[in-house]
């Protein structure tokens, strides 16, 4: 441990809190603390998670759930930004979208699930693009928080320095919206699994979602919970990729 | 060795800026008029409040006034002017290298020339050695010499200076000046410079533009004698330098005083 690099130590340290909880909820189990036909022990649930695995059963759901996360992200929050940037640049635009996002985003967005069906169909068009819609907003508001607080020297300096609206636009205010962005980017990235494993419960035949609504109709707890952990890994594992993402392009955010 | 002096010249006629309080409208400056030579030093003292700040703003077009005129004589220089802010403004998102390049990029000099452009701006204060450093990982001192690299690289007519040393402690303070000084006399560009500080204006200027407070008028002008080269701190221990400082305090006092009594009503 000591001889670890601090750096290393400190990403094993994020190791401590989930392995405590499994730990607690074994323990309590094999005591007899509640009905193991219900809430399943951790090893069990590893011992079903193990079978699933080797069945390929698992991977498959993982990757098309993960496929979906992925595009609709992407889809959704690459607009979110230029939008956002373009609202704090230009007053019309913001004038124009400020009233339409107030109205948009407090709706569920999961509530759109009939209506995406109808437009795209049973595939995967239709979970893609309720994760775009689910990004979009947290995306755009963050973005566009991050570029209005800039502090006002930055802007004195590009006009000073006769900066035309390209450069101001990539050079000063995208980056310095930046770490906002970022901040939005994860918070959409939570809403994202959150949406689509809810339209895998009632609109899809494959995905982690799907897997768990399946295995509540067939009444399999274990299966269940093999889901649900699935997506807690899932969540910790694109978090932290992310968080080295924002290593690598935010590099003058102090440590 | 000083250089010769060049640089752009400025005329200021009968300025004048308003700001909309509510109904009323206030004058942060009034009636300035001031002529500044190619490649002369001029510094500018006043109480806070007095609008040096206003008048510098409008100099570098971030500000427009409400009347009067300001005519700058730059012909050879690649830009008019260059502003050295407070709190040095360097982009905490590019490396020193990529700040100081940052003037070059918005007028399209071409990357070959930059480069070498931008070579000589971090030789010349010395940040050769922390060209792929962010600001964050500078000294204040270094930050700001970095806002000078940046200003210099346009090749400015003039330099404007927003009390840029303000913010650092003493020591690193009298370091920057001195390298001012020295970069000035080697290149002989104009500097408008703004500054709280009396010792501070005698210190670097060849003359010091004194301004009242409210509205922020030109109150006296007053010539530094010194000589260049100078030695910032031979000077300032000098009795010269003493007596020109307490006789731009006596100046300033009368004002802060006059301040205060307006505003007790």
């Amino acid at each position: 441990m000591m001889s670890l690099p601090a750096k290393w130590r400190e990403r094993l340290l994020y190791l401590i809190s989930p392995i405590g909880l499994l730990v607690v909820w074994q323990i309590l189990l094999v005591l007899g603390f509640g009905d193991r036909r219900f809430i399943p022990a951790p090893s069990d649930i590893a011992v079903r998670f193990a079978r699933l695995v080797a069945s390929g059963e698992l991977e498959w759901h993982v990757l098309v759930t993960l496929y979906r996360v992925f595009v609709g992200f992407l889809v959704g929050s690459v607009p979110a930004v230029a939008m956002g940037l373009l609202m704090a640049m230009f007053k019309p635009v913001r004038i124009f979208a400020d009233p339409l996002i107030a109205a948009l985003f407090p709706i569920p967005k999961i509530a759109l699930m009939p209506l995406l069906l109808l437009a795209f169909g049973f595939g995967d068009a239709s979970k893609i693009a309720l994760v775009a819609i689910a990004v979009f907003f947290p995306v755009t508001v963050n973005t566009y928080t991050g570029a209005a607080n800039i502090e006002k020297i930055y802007w004195d300096v590009a006009k000073n320095y006769g900066a035309s609206q390209t450069v101001l636009f990539t050079r000063v205010v995208f980056f310095g919206a930046l770490p906002m962005i970022f901040a939005g980017l994860r918070i959409a990235l939570a809403v994202s699994f959150i949406v689509l494993v809810a339209s895998e419960f009632v609109a899809s035949k494959t995905g982690i979602g799907y897997l768990i609504w399946n295995s509540w109709e067939l009444l399999q707890v274990d299966v269940m919970f093999v889901g649900i952990v699935t997506i807690g890994i899932l969540g910790l594992i694109t978090s932290v990729v992310f968080q080295e993402i924002e290593r690598l392009v935010i590099p003058w955010k102090a440590e | 060795m000083v250089a010769e002096r060049r640089g752009a010249a400025v005329e200021i006629v009968a300025l004048q800026k308003e700001f909309a309080s509510g109904q009323a409208r206030i004058a942060a400056i009034e009636n300035i008029d001031l002529a500044v030579a190619p490649g002369e030093f001029v510094c500018i003292v006043g109480p806070s409040g007095c609008g040096k700040s206003t008048l510098l703003r409008i100099l570098a077009g971030l500000d427009r006034q409400t009347g009067g005129t300001i005519k700058v004589e730059a012909a050879g220089w690649a830009v008019e002017n260059a502003m050295v802010f407070q709190e040095s403004g360097l982009f905490p998102w590019m490396d020193v290298e990529t700040n100081v390049r940052f003037g070059l990029m918005t007028r399209g000099v071409a990357a070959a020339e930059a480069a070498e452009r931008v070579d000589a701006a971090l030789k010349l204060v010395g940040l050769t050695k922390f060209r792929h450093h962010y600001p964050h990982q500078l000294s204040g001192g270094m930050r700001q010499r970095g806002a000078i690299a940046r200003a210099f690289v346009t090749d400015p007519g003039m330099l404007l200076m927003d009390e840029p040393f303000a913010a650092l402690d003493a020591q690193n303070r009298v370091i920057l000046q001195a390298e001012l000084v020295r970069i000035w006399e080697q290149t002989g560009k104009t500097v408008i410079y703004v500054t709280h500080s009396i010792e501070e204006a005698l210190l670097l200027g060849d003359r010091t533009v004194i301004m009242t407070a409210h509205p922020g008028r030109i109150k006296q002008v007053i010539d530094v004698p010194f000589a260049h080269p100078r030695n910032l701190v031979t000077l300032s221990a000098s009795p010269e330098f003493g007596r020109l400082k307490l006789d731009i305090w006596h100046v300033l006092e009368e004002e802060v005083m006059r301040a205060r009594a307006e505003a007790e009503g």
